[in-house]
């Protein structure tokens, strides 16, 4: 198997190739792992995604599984959710975590990098998308991450979404009369917030040329 | 000495100072002339009147004296005045030296530091070295022969407290992130960076103009192996003091640990059959098993001694008190077992000093930790120190056999080899890495591979008899080390500088970046395998489950197991910032980063008005009503606390209750910040027992409770429904409350006991006065963990370990 067998799909990958920024060889790798997910049919569904067995151990799955079906990350504007995805959409979510070598770009091409993937954190976090992370959605976050620690989670989730939102509230905005109320954390002071994180640097995974999906389920 | 001190007292600040510093060296001079003088007394074995008079420790009698000699004859007993006062050097001769020179190592570190300018410019590395060198110079001028470094005393007490330092406080995650290039570096530039040297050392000693005939091509590569090795002790002492982003730091000094493997079995390797004259390939395959041996045996022992210190670690709840003393030990052994079996000491330790980390910290005391940082900072200071101080001693003290040739020609190849071979790896590296090394890191790297003692060391293990250029080769090494500490350790700096490397982050770690540091390794994760390939993170979280699942299940005890890390990690944040805010005790200066005046009623939802049940009132009017309440309540107080003083918990620490209207002040501004800063000191109490809570120690619970809890004259803001601030209240005498404050303050007073209880967790009863709504509030849980005793001078984060 290989590159030949997608010879139908050839000018496809050419253009999603231009569009989506991989090569080839890993976008007919991808091509397969979407078949092999969706049991050879035309787009995904959620319950393919559950079907993974590593993904069932994973804390937030539920998130990273939305966020596929999560029109925004579709870079085309939109909004919403959809039920079913197809291949293409499917390849330019993937598109937020290729590699970019990011010391042979200027200073707004990284600061641009950087909203990108930001705005897909962001995005998964605000899920009524109405722009800000509110205290439920934050502390709904940080119970997700906590959410294999039982009891004991429930408790310091809540106590450590309120200190981080705090501390948004502290950095962003500075100064607040008693009564003024915070709504949320909007994408400017996310921004700030997590400028320490590289985030350009560390938000991406190798995506290899040689096909290893037969390697694993 | 007595007229100095009226000087002292009579003059200005400067003078003041420069008077100290001359009393500083007048010591030293002193101690020095001292550590000559007991050197005699010490060959000569017999008391005299040849001390110092400035020696006054030593009792030197003139007047009764028992002959030491005359008591090896008892048949020849003849009855003498009983001695009152005698002279006995003998005995004490070494451990009287040894402390000599570590009093005399620590007066130098202290008198470098005193002098503003000169620890700014010259590394303190070079100052060392040059004081060695008049150590040395005043030893042979006396007449005496200066002791050289010995090896044995080097590799076995010198060298493993520095390592340790490094290996426990290593930071994990960058360097894991980056084993694949330190282990390149490490590997195959030591190997590249031997060969190099060694061959092309051969071809200029095959030269006909230099009479190095003698030197055969195996000591040349042995002596390539011995110089081309990057010293952890040398690029640690130049790199603390610059403060170079995290990735350089740990690609040099990584390199610098993991190369020590490569340099034991290239020694080994060429000192076995430089005698011979010759190797075969069977020999250099031997050598290349042996290389996996030493390492990998290395990095095995190494872990099983962590394994062992963490499993011991987990029944040490009784024992708080020797805690520290297991860390040490276990890693000594590492060291000394790995030594018996001619593996990878280095790797040893290192490996034991990480694997034992995390679980050990989970289990000991909050004490025990700060011990085991501070003990280890300072051996491995002293070491240091005494390391350099010795190198220069040792040159003095040395036959040297200086060769024009060789030792220029082995500077060159060292610069010209260390260039060549980072700039080959990086172009082969940086096709695997995602952040590419630039030629400014490059530079760095390069100009980073300083030499230092155990090239030294290794060399002065030669065997004369088989190496007869044994003594070149210690001149050319001398020179070497001298040439990459103090051209190289000074201009480094500068030229980080001029270069505008990046520098190091100063950013605290807050919790907002832990959160998505987290969530962005869980994501990565998901990703992956969604990807379905077996990626790098894949495997990180394998790993992580499965140290959870079972390892901390074993090592750790009690509660902590089960800890999530980010809750670990909020602990820990607030630990820090409930024991900055007792040290700022009303400080004026915030102790968080950022003064605002965020406090949490900010970001909790506002509830619905339907859920009162008291009449709306207007805002404004409510104001007003709590501003009345609020100064009547104060104007009561204040009156009253005047009788409230028998009452309170005396205060031992603070004389004169003048001071009182200032200290009210003071915590007024405590109580403030404490609202403020609330953001972590929110947790509701976990169970009684977790471990946690009895993490924090309480020694004097009084102590802190003075500082904190005082007559408040009122709380500071009007408080609404489910608000965690932490109000500590004192309310008058009417209040049914108060009563039990006292009480519970008194029993916290004599519920001092030994610290190896659990923490006091004290439940202050909230008495709000002024509340306009009583009957909305949730939980009314406040929580104050009082920490005393939290070790000098607020906790340096874990990850830097390399500051001083």
């Amino acid at each position: 198997m290989g590159v030949f067998h997608s010879a139908p799909y050839e000018h496809e990958f050419h253009a999603l190739a231009e569009k989506t920024g991989f090569s080839l060889e890993q976008i007919s790798i991808l091509h397969k792992r979407f078949m092999q997910l969706s049991h050879n049919e035309d787009s995904l569904r959620r319950e393919d995604f559950k079907t993974i067995s590593d993904l069932a151990s994973n804390p937030i799955r539920f998130q990273i599984i939305e966020a596929f079906f999560d029109k925004r990350n579709f870079r085309q504007n939109g909004e919403g959710s959809v039920e079913e995805i197809s291949f293409e959409q499917f390849l330019t979510v993937m598109s937020h975590f290729r590699p970019v070598p990011v010391h042979t770009m200027t200073e707004e091409q990284r600061e641009s990098l950087r909203r990108e993937k930001l705005r897909f954190l962001f995005n998964m976090h605000d899920t009524d998308n109405d722009g800000t992370i509110t205290l439920e959605e934050y502390r709904r976050v940080v119970e997700e991450l906590l959410s294999r620690s039982g009891a004991l989670g429930k408790e310091t989730a809540k106590g450590i979404a309120d200190a981080a939102m705090l501390e948004v509230a502290s950095v962003s905005v500075g100064h607040m009369e008693p009564d003024e109320f915070y709504e949320g954390i909007t994408f400017d002071h996310f921004l700030k917030i997590l400028n320490g994180i590289e985030i350009e640097t560390r938000m991406h995974i190798r995506f290899l040329n040689m096909d290893t999906t037969n390697l694993c389920k | 000495m007595a007229l100095g001190r009226l000087a002292l007292g009579t003059v200005g600040a400067s003078r003041r100072v420069s008077l100290q510093r001359g009393l500083l060296f007048l010591c030293a001079l002193v101690l020095l002339l001292l550590s000559e003088a007991v050197e005699p007394l010490g060959a000569s074995g017999s008391p005299g009147g040849a001390g110092d008079s400035s020696g006054g420790s030593h009792g030197l009698q003139k007047g009764c004296e028992a002959d030491v000699t005359k008591s090896k004859h008892p048949t020849n007993r003849t009855k003498k005045p009983f001695p009152v006062l005698s002279f006995d050097y003998e005995h004490v001769k070494t451990p009287f030296e040894i402390s000599l020179w570590v009093l005399l190592a620590s007066l130098m570190k202290l008198g470098f530091h005193l002098i503003p300018r000169l620890s700014s410019i010259v590394p303190e590395s070079c100052l060392l070295i040059v004081v060695g060198l008049l150590v040395g110079g005043l030893i042979k001028v006396v007449g005496e022969t200066p002791p050289v470094l010995d090896s044995q005393v080097f590799f076995l007490f010198l060298l493993p407290p520095i390592i340790l330092d490094a290996g426990y406080f290593l930071p994990i995650r960058p360097f894991s992130e980056n084993l694949g290039t330190i282990l390149m570096f490490a590997v195959v530039g030591t190997l590249w960076n031997s060969f190099f040297m060694g061959g092309l050392l051969y071809g200029v000693c095959q030269i006909k103009g230099t009479d190095l005939n003698t030197v055969n091509l195996l000591a040349c590569l042995l002596f390539g192996s011995i110089i081309s090795a990057v010293d952890p002790v040398a690029v640690l002492a130049v790199f603390e003091e610059i403060h170079i982003n995290e990735l350089l730091h740990i690609l040099v000094f990584g390199e610098s640990l993991l190369n020590d493997a490569v340099t034991v079995v290239l020694y080994h390797l060429f000192e076995e059959y430089a005698g011979v004259g010759s190797v075969s390939i069977l020999d250099v395959f031997l050598g290349v098993v042996c290389f996996l041996v030493v390492a990998l045996g290395g990095v095995l022992v190494g872990a099983f001694y962590g394994i062992l210190a963490a499993f011991t670690s987990r029944f040490t709840s009784h024992t708080r008190v020797i805690e520290p003393l297991f860390v040490f030990v276990y890693s000594y052994m590492a060291y000394l077992s790995a030594e018996v079996f001619h593996l990878s000491g280095i790797m040893a330790l290192i490996a034991c000093g990480a694997v034992m980390r995390p679980y050990v910290e989970a289990n000991i005391s909050h004490k025990s930790h700060t011990t085991i940082k501070y003990f280890l900072k300072m051996w491995s200071s002293v070491s240091e120190t005494l390391i350099f101080i010795f190198l220069g001693v040792s040159t003095v003290a040395g036959n040297h056999s200086w060769n024009w040739t060789f030792v220029t020609v082995t500077i060159i190849l060292c610069l010209v080899s260390r260039v060549l071979g980072v700039v080959g790896l990086t172009y082969v590296i940086n096709k695997f890495r995602i952040v590419k090394l630039t030629t400014k890191d490059q530079f760095i790297v390069a100009y980073g591979g300083l030499r230092g003692a155990i090239a030294f060391s290794l060399g002065y293990l030669l065997d004369k008899s088989h190496f007869p250029m044994r003594d070149m080769f210690l001149t050319a090494i001398i020179t070497v080390i001298f040439f990459t500490v103090f051209v190289q350790g000074m201009t480094i700096r500068p030229l980080v500088d001029l270069l505008a490397v990046k520098k190091k982050q100063e950013t605290k770690r807050s919790i907002n970046e832990e959160i998505h540091t987290q969530f962005l390794d869980h994501l990565l994760t998901g990703i992956e395998d969604i990807c379905g390939h077996y990626g790098h993170h894949h495997w990180k979280d394998k790993l992580n489950r499965f140290n959870k699942k079972y390892v901390k299940k074993c090592l750790i005890a009690g509660e902590r197991s089960k800890e999530p890390q980010l809750i670990a990690f909020y602990h820990k944040m607030e630990m820090k910032q409930a024991i900055e805010l007792v040290e700022s005790g009303g400080g004026v200066k915030l102790p968080s980063a950022v003064p605002s005046t965020v406090s949490m009623q900010n970001i909790q939802p506002k509830k619905p008005p339907s859920d009162r049940a008291i009449p709306q009132i207007s805002k404004g009017r409510e104001e007003e009503i709590r501003k009345i309440l609020r100064n009547n309540l104060q104007k009561t107080r204040q009156r009253l606390r005047s009788y409230n003083r028998h009452t309170l918990v005396a205060d031992p620490y603070e004389d004169g209750w003048n001071d009182l209207l200032f200290k009210r002040q003071k915590l007024m501004e405590i109580e403030k910040k404490m609202s403020k800063m609330s953001n972590y000191l929110t947790v509701p109490a976990a169970a009684p027992d977790s471990p946690t809570l009895s993490r924090a120690r309480l020694a004097s619970a009084t102590y802190v409770l003075q500082k904190i809890v005082y007559p408040q004259a009122y709380s500071s803001k009007p408080t609404s429904d489910d608000l965690p601030t932490i109000k500590v209240d004192l309310a008058s005498p009417q209040s049914p409350d108060s009563v039990n404050l006292v009480n519970e303050f008194q029993k916290a007073a004599t519920q001092n006991d030994p610290d190896d209880d659990g923490g006091l967790v004290m439940k202050v009863p909230f008495a709000d006065k002024d509340q306009g709504e009583q009957d909305n509030k949730k939980e009314q849980q406040r929580l104050m963990r009082c920490l005393s005793d939290p070790g000098p001078g607020g906790d340096e984060e874990e990850d830097e370990p390399f500051l001083p």
